[in-house]
């Protein structure tokens, strides 16, 4: 299979995949005990406006109708309304939205801006005490909740030094950038954890890999031989990772949101639940779990340009 | 045969981190199982002669807004959290294993189908599907895990069922088929014992990561409900008189660090002891 | 008559510090290479031959502790500054090795590895080594060079891809070529190939080549001289004709005796008695003697000096004298 062959073939993938995201959160809703309509309306409803809501969403038609209306609506861009906004679904998502990727996108940067280098000592100073230094603090790093760190940096940076302001997003692109910079550090620490371990047990395994070896004994400077042959053989399966942490990051981003008070998809969904804004709920569990299989699909595409035998 | 007795006993002798990480585990459990024993104060006697009090002597962690000793109750949180860690991970653990055994040892068709399941429930982000069923459910402990096993179990199958596939083509397998064993013998018998040590270590991490996320639901208002005495509702609690108050939140978070590294140490002694490769 | 040494080993003991304990790899050996000769290395698996190649070019890992003499064109490189070391790697002394496989980075394309020699050992500029890198392919026999320099490995067939692991060794206009069991990996018919190109190589650039193999037919039509290697020692070396013909060393006479001589009267086969020597034990006298038909009391208890018993023969034996000559023997 060549290059162009494979890309087409992974993109068809997205289809059915998007298809049973749809049936997931389809199904999700109506098995769970009293279904939308309770969710809608809460436990005390009215017999009778129980039957005006069943009607009103169409709750009545057979399943698959049901079903086949969903996926109408969804195509055209629909996800309702919402109860607490009183606006589309699709607009309260698309204004928050980019929030949030901001925030995931910067806490990867600062992830992999701290992993990597750390990553490569810890792997090449093996079992002595940079490597047991590193891994020790990520092993904190690790065990720490997303909300304690972002309270702890807060405090410090915020509160007691001033440096960061304490929560929000601002106005401008630079006071976004600004305001989301203690949040994707809280978001990025467990997530550089991931990528260390990761990363340093690729490299520990291609070290030992004969074509080091051969590296060196073709008389390469160690730091092409580092730079060249170890890290990119290394970085394979680890972009690979990262690209599978996107799902565990948006859950990250939720509780982060919450603890800096970032206006961002995470904080809506908590919001949406104690407002038992079920039409937000649905349509963010879809819209985030579109946005993840996209994201794995970019990470197949960037490990075929990493790796030449992908795609024989 | 002084150096084959000695490297004997080498091999044998518990590493150090592996001990560290089981004292910790042991002192949660005792901690869970009997807080009144260790815990200095009762952990809801208000007491208004010592409202939010720094650590001291007396108050080693501080009290809280009520003049309670956060000290006593983090040991009194101790055993909601290990509940955590342990009810929601049990069900998956052994829905999981079950039917990752059964996929793994039969394949064919629910192989196939087992590998979409997997492939969907990655796309869907943990916490979100876990916070969108609460949400339907209604926030507490209770829905949490039911709203954690729903999802779960994927992760013990797919671990079992690759276990299983590398067990299958083992020569001790082959063997008890040429012998003729019957199926659920060679499975229960044969393949299980071995698969359930990467489960085992896979379980420690778990633990480690569901009260990461229990804590987190706590704090957010959708694990726990107050006055339960729970890590991540501690420091939820302490938010409001954050920083002066610094010790309601930094020492129960503290624990919740502490518990971790208890479980990582543990799981990682774990897997050098039993060879599992992660 | 042997031509002045380029590479002189002189006293070479390697040990690794494994989990097990000191494991001792190559254990007092004395070796010479000369100028322009092809020198076949022959040992069982385990006996040291590679672990002494990767000495040379100081390639073995961090827990391996090295000690005595290697004196290359008059320079000593187990001290030589790093520096000095990466003009001697691939641009004086090369290396390939067994499995190509795995000695070529999956990840990049072998015009690159081929160029990254040349930039480390020339002064070509990018075109000049693009222009290299082809000659160099078509060289060792590469149809259409210019085309597959932006191939990666996995897209070569075994053979070639040791093809491409050969240019990129001769990238630096190396004086000695190190050859690690180049054609284990390989089908035969792809084998004989591959020799007479390295014999065709080492004559035509005047390179020097230590041929490491457990193979002793490819000794006897690939090279000048062979050393023969057991447990860490050279037990004899000379030149291939008479060393087969008259072992002096009661290990190379058991070792010729084990495989199956290719001549016309076949002869049948006589496999060593017992196992090579631990490596994580201290050996007292001759490593061989517990195997060996011809020991005597001086071989349990004192180690047999590499002397010379010809002007162009050295070996270590106590029993040289009472060895018959192979064909004889059998």
């Amino acid at each position: 299979m060549n290059r162009a062959s494979y890309t087409a073939a992974r993109l068809l993938q997205i289809v059915p995949t998007f298809i049973l995201i749809g049936i997931v959160v389809f199904v999700l809703v109506r098995i769970l005990p009293g279904g939308p309509v309770a969710a809608l309306l809460g436990d005390k409803a009215s017999d009778e406006a129980i039957e005006r809501i069943t009607r009103q969403l169409g709750l009545d038609a057979p399943i698959l109708v049901q079903f086949w209306r969903f996926l109408e609506t969804i195509a055209r861009g629909d996800l309702g309304d919402s109860i607490a906004y009183h606006v589309a679904v699709v607009r309260l998502i698309a204004e928050r939205l980019p929030v949030t990727l901001l925030l995931t996108g910067m806490a990867t940067i600062f992830a992999i801006a701290l992993a990597v280098p750390l990553a490569f000592v810890a792997a090449v100073t093996q079992n002595r005490w940079p490597d047991l230094a590193i891994r020790g603090a990520f092993q904190v790093g690790l065990s720490s909740p997303i909300f304690y760190v972002g309270l702890i940096l807060l405090t410090v940076f915020a509160g007691a030094m001033h440096i960061f302001p304490v929560g929000g997003y601002g106005e401008t692109p630079g006071e976004h950038l600004y305001h989301l910079f203690l949040p994707a550090l809280a978001l990025a620490l467990s997530f550089s954890a991931v990528i260390m371990r990761s990363l340093r047990a690729s490299v520990i395994e291609v070290l030992s890999a004969e074509f080091v070896d051969f590296a060196r004994a073709k008389g390469l400077r160690r730091r092409i031989v580092l730079g060249r042959h170890v890290l990119r053989n290394a970085l394979i399966s680890t972009v690979a990772l990262i690209g599978l942490q996107i799902g565990d990051l948006l859950g990250g981003a939720v509780i982060t949101e919450s603890v800096f008070a970032v206006p961002g998809v995470g904080r809506l969904m908590v919001d949406s639940i104690f407002a038992r804004d079920y039409p937000v709920i649905q349509g963010l569990t879809l819209a985030l779990a579109v946005l993840v299989s996209l994201v794995f699909l970019a990470t197949d595409l960037v490990q075929m340009a990493l790796d030449p035998r992908v795609a024989k | 045969m002084t150096a084959i007795a000695l490297s004997h006993v080498r091999a044998w002798r518990i590493p150090a981190p592996l001990l560290a990480g089981v004292l910790i585990l042991c002192g949660m459990l005792v901690a869970a199982l009997v807080p009144g024993a260790i815990a200095p104060y009762d952990p809801i006697a208000f007491d208004y002669a010592a409202l939010l009090q720094p650590p001291s002597l007396a108050h080693p962690f501080g009290t809280d807004n009520f003049g309670r000793d956060v000290l006593s109750r983090t040991i009194f949180a101790t055993g909601v959290d290990l509940q955590i860690a342990f009810f929601a991970t049990i069900a998956p653990l052994v829905v999981g294993t079950l039917v990752g055994l059964f996929i793994g040892f039969y394949g064919g068709l629910a192989d196939a189908i087992f590998a979409q399941v997997v492939n969907l429930v990655m796309t869907f982000p943990f916490l979100v599907i876990v916070i969108a069923i609460v949400a339907v459910l209604g926030p507490g402990l209770e829905n949490m895990y039911v709203a954690v096993s729903i999802v779960g179990w994927v992760f013990y199958a797919r671990l079992t069922r690759a276990e299983v596939h590398v067990q299958r083509q083992s020569d001790y397998v082959a063997a008890a088929r040429v012998l003729g064993y019957a199926r659920s013998r060679i499975l229960f018998r044969h393949i299980l014992p071995n698969t359930l040590r990467p489960i085992l270590v896979f379980w420690m991490t778990d633990m480690s990561l569901k009260i990461l996320l229990g804590s987190s639901l706590g704090y957010l208002g959708l694990g726990a409900q107050p006055p339960t005495a729970e890590w991540g509702v501690l420091i939820a609690d302490g938010k409001a008189y954050f920083p002066a108050g610094w010790w309601m939140a930094v020492f129960p978070g503290g624990v919740i660090v502490l518990c971790g590294i208890g479980f990582s140490l543990t799981g990682d002694g774990l897997a050098d002891l039993l060879d599992v490769k992660r | 008559m042997t031509p002045a040494p380029i590479l002189t080993i002189s006293g070479l003991s390697v040990s690794f510090a494994t989990p097990h304990g000191i494991v001792r790899a190559v254990d007092g050996l004395d070796l010479a290479i000369g100028a322009g000769e092809v020198l076949g290395l022959v040992g069982e698996s385990g006996s040291g031959k590679s672990v002494t190649l990767r000495a040379v070019l100081r390639l073995l890992r961090r827990n391996a502790a090295i000690t005595g003499r290697i004196d290359w064109r008059g320079q000593e490189l187990l001290t030589a500054p790093e520096r000095r070391l990466r003009d001697v790697r691939g641009g004086e002394i090369a290396m390939i090795f067994q499995e190509p496989m795995t000695a070529l980075n999956p990840v990049l394309s072998i015009g690159l590895q081929i160029e990254e020699t040349l930039a480390a050992h020339t002064d070509l500029g990018a075109a000049g080594r693009r222009r290299r890198a082809i000659e160099l392919l078509s060289r060792v026999g590469i149809a259409s060079a210019a085309a597959r320099l932006d191939d990666y490995p996995h897209q070569f067939s075994g053979g070639m891809r040791q093809r491409v692991m050969i240019a990129i060794a001769l990238a630096g206009a190396p004086k000695l070529l190190l050859a690690d069991e180049p054609t284990t990996a390989l089908d035969v018919t792809i084998q004989d190939q591959i020799l007479k190109l390295l014999r065709e190589l080492a004559g035509d650039l005047g390179m020097a080549m230590v041929l490491v193999t457990h193979d002793l037919g490819i000794v006897a039509e690939t090279c000048d001289r062979v050393a023969v290697m057991y447990a860490g020692r050279i037990c004899e070396a000379g030149p291939v004709a008479s060393v087969f013909a008259a072992p002096r060393h009661a290990y190379t006479l058991a070792l010729l005796r084990s495989v199956p001589s290719g001549g016309p009267a076949r002869q049948p086969l006589d496999p060593i008695p017992g196992q090579p020597p631990r490596a994580d034990r201290p050996i007292v006298g001759c490593p061989f003697a517990p195997r060996c038909g011809f020991a005597t009391g001086a071989c349990r208890t004192t180690r047999p000096p590499l002397e010379a018993v010809t002007p162009d023969r050295v070996a270590a034996c106590f029993e040289a004298a009472r060895l018959p000559a192979w064909r004889e023997a059998a």
